[in-house]
């Protein structure tokens, strides 16, 4: 199992395939998605590594955290997740992934939080038919209908779909396509949407339900931070303990 | 490092059209769409020609409406501007006209459907 990776959305564009066909693709971008620690199963009885991405300011991360940090002599991230590996896939504390860890026509599944929808009607929340427009339907067109039965049993079930919070919840979706990859910018284009808004932070994984291709690179495609021959101003990474931020010409990086 | 969706978008406008110029036209204009068509292994080029009532959008996904009076009956076709199964665009003649959208051509057939031709202004 390899390792997963924290990027941004970015937004939506379209490319043309080679016929002709627009293909419509997600825009992720990778912001300085290093390992920060490494779950053994000496230690922690887990195998697993865990990758921060972004950028977060200093002053604004705690003092625990921040050592923790610093013992991976990473910058602070903005969002640290982690990613179950096989024993052999492990990467060094430190390395920074790099978008060539997916190739062109690999089925990946991404993770993201959906964007929030407030107090959802049954109609939006769970695609409830409604009521009639007309035959006497008065002010209730959304509503849901009955929720039960009788006094026997003289409630309503747990669980019923009724209208209530939706939205800002963990959404999966499996096996789309990578489309095209760019390590010198840390892009990827898959195929299709991704829950949640542009800017939103999404875990792109290999797909659970499709078997790797060949050429992926095992146990991963990254590069020592220190590196910047590849790199450009945005994700250059510091190698030092927490040090005040370089400005950035990103907007609404590292909040 | 601006706004990566446009860089990508100007990227994939420099791929798409990698070589062929796209003329400059608007609607009102009598164009020749030259199709490249599949047919199996061999490919070919069909010429549709019509007039422009309208382009849509813009940068990569801009589009055209081209329309025709094909055998008696309508046809309009869309042909996204930097589509690869575009051969090449060809402006047969200018059109003079005061509107950005000619729907109002639909409802018009023979003289009245007609566009006077423009010689003055922009190329």
């Amino acid at each position: 199992m390899r390792t997963g990776v924290i990027a941004k959305k970015m937004g939506m564009t379209r490319v043309f395939a080679a016929d002709g066909a627009h293909v419509p693709v997600t825009v992720l971008s990778l912001e300085g998605c290093q390992v920060v620690a490494q779950r053994t199963s000496d230690r922690d009885g887990y195998v697993a590594l865990q990758l921060g991405a972004g950028k977060r300011k200093a002053k604004n991360v705690s003092q625990p955290v921040r050592g923790h940090f610093a013992k991976a002599q990473v910058e602070p991230k903005a969002k640290v997740k982690e990613f179950r590996v096989s024993e052999a896939n492990l990467v060094e504390v430190g390395m920074e992934i790099t978008a060539d860890h997916f190739v062109a026509g690999q089925k990946v599944d991404v993770a993201g939080t959906s964007i929030g929808k407030g107090f959802a009607g049954a109609m939006k929340r769970w695609n409830f038919g409604g009521l009639r427009a007309t035959h006497g339907v008065s002010v209730s067109h959304r509503s849901h209908g009955s929720t039960g039965q009788r006094q026997d049993p003289g409630k309503v079930f747990k669980g019923k779909k009724m209208a209530g919070h939706l939205g800002v919840e963990r959404v999966t979706v499996q096996n789309l396509e990578v489309v095209r990859t760019d390590a010198e910018r840390g892009l990827i284009l898959i195929r299709g949407a991704l829950p949640g808004p542009e800017g939103s932070w999404v875990e792109v994984t290999d797909a659970v339900k499709k078997a790797l291709p060949e050429g992926v690179p095992v146990p991963a495609a990254f590069r020592k931070p220190s590196d910047l021959s590849v790199v450009d101003a945005d994700t250059a990474p510091v190698i030092a303990p927490p040090a005040p931020e370089a400005p950035t010409t990103e907007e609404g990086a590292g909040q | 490092m601006a706004n990566i969706i446009e860089t990508l978008n100007a990227e994939e406008v420099a791929r798409v059209s990698g070589g062929k110029t796209i003329p400059s036209f608007s609607p009102g204009d009598t164009l020749r769409v030259n199709v490249k068509i599949k047919e199996g292994e061999r490919e070919r080029v069909q010429a549709y020609e019509g007039v422009c009532i309208a382009r849509d959008g813009g940068g990569l996904q801009e589009s055209f409406t081209v329309r025709k009076i094909s055998f008696g009956e309508g046809v309009e076709r869309v042909f996204p501007l930097y589509s690869p199964n575009l051969d090449s665009i060809e402006v047969v003649r200018k059109g003079k006209v005061r509107r950005a959208k000619l729907y109002y051509l639909r409802e018009r057939r023979g003289k009245s459907a007609r566009i006077a031709e423009r010689t003055t202004g922009r190329d």
